[in-house]
């Protein structure tokens, strides 16, 4: 089975600091942390004591409005931190690796036979289920649903993309397992997004329907692809998750053992040397930089995640759950003289023919943190359709976010999206408004009053 | 660079937060931001950010209007030497122009700037750049002859009533500068119809032929003007809406910018374009018989649908809504040009009638993607209950 989908409207950002395709064993990271703030909309509910001594495997927290779903720790150790934030909010759970192996081991002989409840429970006990998604809202699947169908997008177009292909070279079993695994949990299908110009080994994936995907950015969002094959109804629930993550689940399946397996990408302009790193989820951030030739001389900005969409972290902290890409540019932090002239500063990549950058679109940008400009009322019209793939109307649906109009908002595709199909929208607004962040307090909205 | 920066730094610091000042903040940084865009960087969303904003769109237009106001300058000049038959340079004719215009654009600037500051102040917010367009479209579309405190009222009722009353830049439902315009038009009509409005200095003369081509036409009289004229623009009308040529030059760069909607210009051209064909078919006046390709190059049509038809706030916003809104525009100019010879000024007051159902044409368009999606739900649903 192969369906093609081809997107036009969108971008590539063409920006300098891809990661080469090298793969470097990190040594293990000392201290490891769990951060509830990876986990949209979960308040945690705590198992654990500092001091107390942990497994892999062992549970830390689990969801207070799901208790079924809990959050495992990755390494044995002992719980070495809580760390509270403001109103005592838990921001972190740190656990001290003792460098031993100690894993919890979970009965998984015949697992071909297992119920898809089976299944569910076990993956729920083990501290899988946090690796996966649901749509509407891009938050961790709720044990009580059979999604119509289960979408993985195996290629990123996001600025500085990993390569799933490179990425999950050897672990091509564990993910083929892991597609089986996720077969039983729909009543549907499994489906694989793929790069229409290469698609590495998932052409030879099993069991999943096959998207052949051509088009900009954001093509590589699984929600575009989605919203292109198997839109989403109110009340329907579709399944999202990781290429990553999948072989992680492929991987319990064939040891018994939780796999936290996190393989990062470092880059950005401020990586001298920006290559894939294998690590494991939570491990802290200055082990995974130790040999990225960070330039420190100047002021940069950390970030987990893709430059569009990721969360500021600061040196000290850690990687977080769900992200392959970790980022470092220069901050913006200076003053451009007349830079609000037409057709100056032409080294920063724009998106609109008021500036000289698309003459030069074979370049490899760089960039940094600034505004360019000061936030406005919503002036310019038409700029966030040429961005925006879905047949959705962007600007009205934010304004119902502003307005918080949830009729309006459900009617106009509030389920279909996430905060990052808006990111390219965050990019070239004119107006400079914060799309992503009205969107996601819209969800946050939704998922209040509505569930 | 440094040396200014740290001497606008110093000159900022009783506009500081918690200063005795912060309240006229707006202000000040209305002028630090002419000079340098400022050093913020991004809090939440994407990380990195074009570099497009509102201040480089809105130089983009004045810099597409400039070929238009330069000729219109000139031409001010050429209509009064050539009335009143004294022989002139281009020097002679672009000097007299300029010694008209440019107070006008003053008095348009000083008194729309100062409303604004004080609204910027008055609500805490950053001034906007658009009145810097606004400020220069008012006296381009304005009889050369208007006396400078008509311009200023009409620009303080334009900026009040049309903007800051529905709540500012980006809420307004009528474009502001044809708001003045139609204040002008319709509280002076005197000085903005007849014979000797559209000549600089012509009520000094006794002789004249200064009327605008639509309204001869509209008179029932002859005009004895070329199509190459019309084109060209050396005819009498508003300051700067004669010359379609300098128009369209104006056109090209807000297209290929893609400022201005091409959507809705080419939408107007061909609503103007079937309706003046469909008048010249059926031929009953002189208005009618006129020549569909010459509606196009009269009575600021070009002006109005390239400049003023694609003011994003006061027009339409989807794509099939443009559209929908250029032809209609197209449409209804050429029709009240037609059929109510009282009112030669078909362009501004299409443009404004279909400000005001702008928001109705999206509101339809909207209405039909909802209800695709809805139809999507029932027919989702359907097939669950039969699965079951």
């Amino acid at each position: 089975m192969l369906k093609k989908i081809r997107i036009r409207r969108g971008v590539n950002l063409n920006i300098d600091g891809e990661a080469d395709k090298i793969l470097v064993e990190l040594p293990s990271s000392k201290t490891i942390a769990i951060k509830p703030s990876d986990f949209f909309t979960i308040v945690p509910k705590l198992l654990v004591k500092e001091g107390e001594a942990v497994k892999a495997g062992s549970p830390l927290f689990f969801s207070k409005n799901n208790p079924r779903i809990n959050f495992v720790s990755p390494v044995s150790g002992f719980i070495k931190a809580v760390v509270r934030g403001s109103k005592r909010k838990i921001t972190e759970v740190i656990i001290a690796s003792n460098d031993r192996d100690d894993a919890i081991i979970f009965d998984i002989d015949n697992y071909h036979k297992f119920s898809a409840e089976k299944i569910k429970e076990i993956l729920l006990q083990s501290g899988n289920w946090p690796f996966i998604k649901q749509r509407p809202y891009d938050i961790i699947a709720s044990p009580q649903d059979t999604p119509k169908s289960i979408f993985i997008s195996c290629f990123s177009t996001v600025p500085l993309a990993v390569d799933y292909d490179f990425l999950l070279k050897n672990n091509k079993e564990d993910f083929q397992l892991g597609v089986n695994i996720l077969n039983k949990l729909t009543s549907g299908i499994v489906n694989l997004g793929l790069d229409d110009s290469f698609n590495g080994f998932f052409n030879n994936i099993k069991n999943a329907q096959k998207i052949s995907v051509s088009g900009p950015h954001p093509s590589g969002n699984v929600g575009v692809q989605i919203h292109k094959i198997d839109p989403i109804n109110y009340g329907d629930k579709v399944w999202t998750i990781n290429p990553e993550d999948v072989a992680n689940i492929g991987s319990f399946f064939k040891s018994g053992k939780y796999t936290a397996k996190r393989t990062i990408a470092v880059v950005g302009n401020s990586v001298g040397k920006p290559q894939y790193y294998n690590t494991i989820i939570g491990s802290s951030i200055s082990n995974l930089l130790d040999h990225s030739k960070i330039n420190y001389k100047i002021k940069n900005r950390f970030i987990n995640g893709d430059v569009l969409s990721g969360s500021t972290v600061g040196l000290d902290n850690y990687i977080g759950y769900y992200n392959n890409l970790f980022s470092v540019i220069p901050e913006g932090d200076v003053y451009r003289f007349l830079g609000w002239i037409p057709f100056v500063d032409n080294h920063i990549l724009s998106l609109s023919r008021t500036s000289f950058s698309w003459i030069f679109s074979k370049k490899k940008f760089n960039v940094n943190t600034n505004m360019n400009g000061e936030e406005r009322a919503l002036v310019v019209t038409g700029e966030m359709e040429k961005v925006f793939p879905m047949d959705i109307f962007p600007m009205q649906l934010i304004k119902a976010c502003l307005n918080e109009d949830i009729e309006k908002m459900e009617f106009l595709g509030i389920y279909e999206v996430v905060p990052e199909d808006f990111a390219l929208i965050d990019y070239g607004s004119t107006s400079k408004i914060e799309a992503q962040k009205i969107i996601r307090d819209g969800i946050e909205l939704m998922i209040n009053e509505v569930g | 660079m440094e040396a200014l920066r740290r001497l606008i730094d110093q000159l900022k610091k009783p506009f500081g937060k918690g200063e005795k000042l912060e309240k006229f903040a707006p202000a000040i940084n209305a002028f630090d931001t002419l000079l340098f865009v400022p050093n913020h960087t991004t809090k939440t969303g994407a990380h990195i950010r074009d570099s497009v904003d509102l201040k480089r769109t809105m130089v983009t237009v004045i810099i597409a209007l400039m070929p238009a106001l330069i000729y219109g300058i000139y031409n001010t000049g050429y209509q009064h030497f050539y009335q009143i038959g004294e022989n002139f340079t281009f020097l002679d004719a672009f000097i007299h122009g300029a010694w008209k215009i440019v107070p006008m654009i003053l008095v348009s600037y000083i008194v729309g700037l100062i409303i604004e500051f004080g609204f910027a102040v008055y609500r805490g917010h950053e001034v906007n750049e658009g009145y810097l367009v606004t400020g220069l479209l008012i006296p381009m579309i304005m009889p050369v002859d208007i006396p400078l405190w008509m311009v200023a009222l009409s620009v303080a009722f334009a900026v009040f009533v049309a903007k800051e009353a529905f709540g500012g830049t980006g809420m307004n439902i009528l474009n502001p500068a044809l708001t003045a315009r139609a204040f002008a038009f319709f509280a002076y009509p005197t000085y903005m119809s007849g014979n000797k409005v559209w000549v600089s200095e012509a009520t000094t003369v006794d002789a004249i032929s200064g009327e605008t081509i639509l309204g001869s036409l509209a008179a029932g009289n002859k005009i004895d003007y070329s199509i190459l004229e019309m084109f060209y623009g050396s005819i009498p009308g508003s300051i700067a809406e004669t010359s379609t040529l300098w128009i369209l030059v104006g056109g090209l760069i807000l297209i290929l910018t893609g400022v201005g909607s091409w959507r809705i210009i080419f939408g107007g051209i061909i609503g103007a374009s079937f309706m003046g064909i469909l008048f010249n078919i059926w031929s009953a006046n002189e208005l009618m018989a006129f020549h569909w390709l010459n509606h196009l190059f009269v009575g600021g049509f070009s002006f109005g649908i390239i400049f003023m038809a694609t003011d994003p706030v006061s027009g339409t916003q989807t794509s099939k809504g443009k559209w929908i809104y250029g032809v209609l525009i197209g449409i209804f100019c050429i029709m009240i040009r037609v059929f109510n010879p009282a009112y030669p000024e078909g362009v501004m007051l299409a443009i404004l009638l279909m400000n005001v159902f702008a928001p109705t044409i999206d509101h339809y368009v909207i209405e039909k993607n909802i209800l695709k999606r809805k139809k999507r739900w029932a027919l989702a649903q359907i097939n669950n209950v039969k699965n079951e």
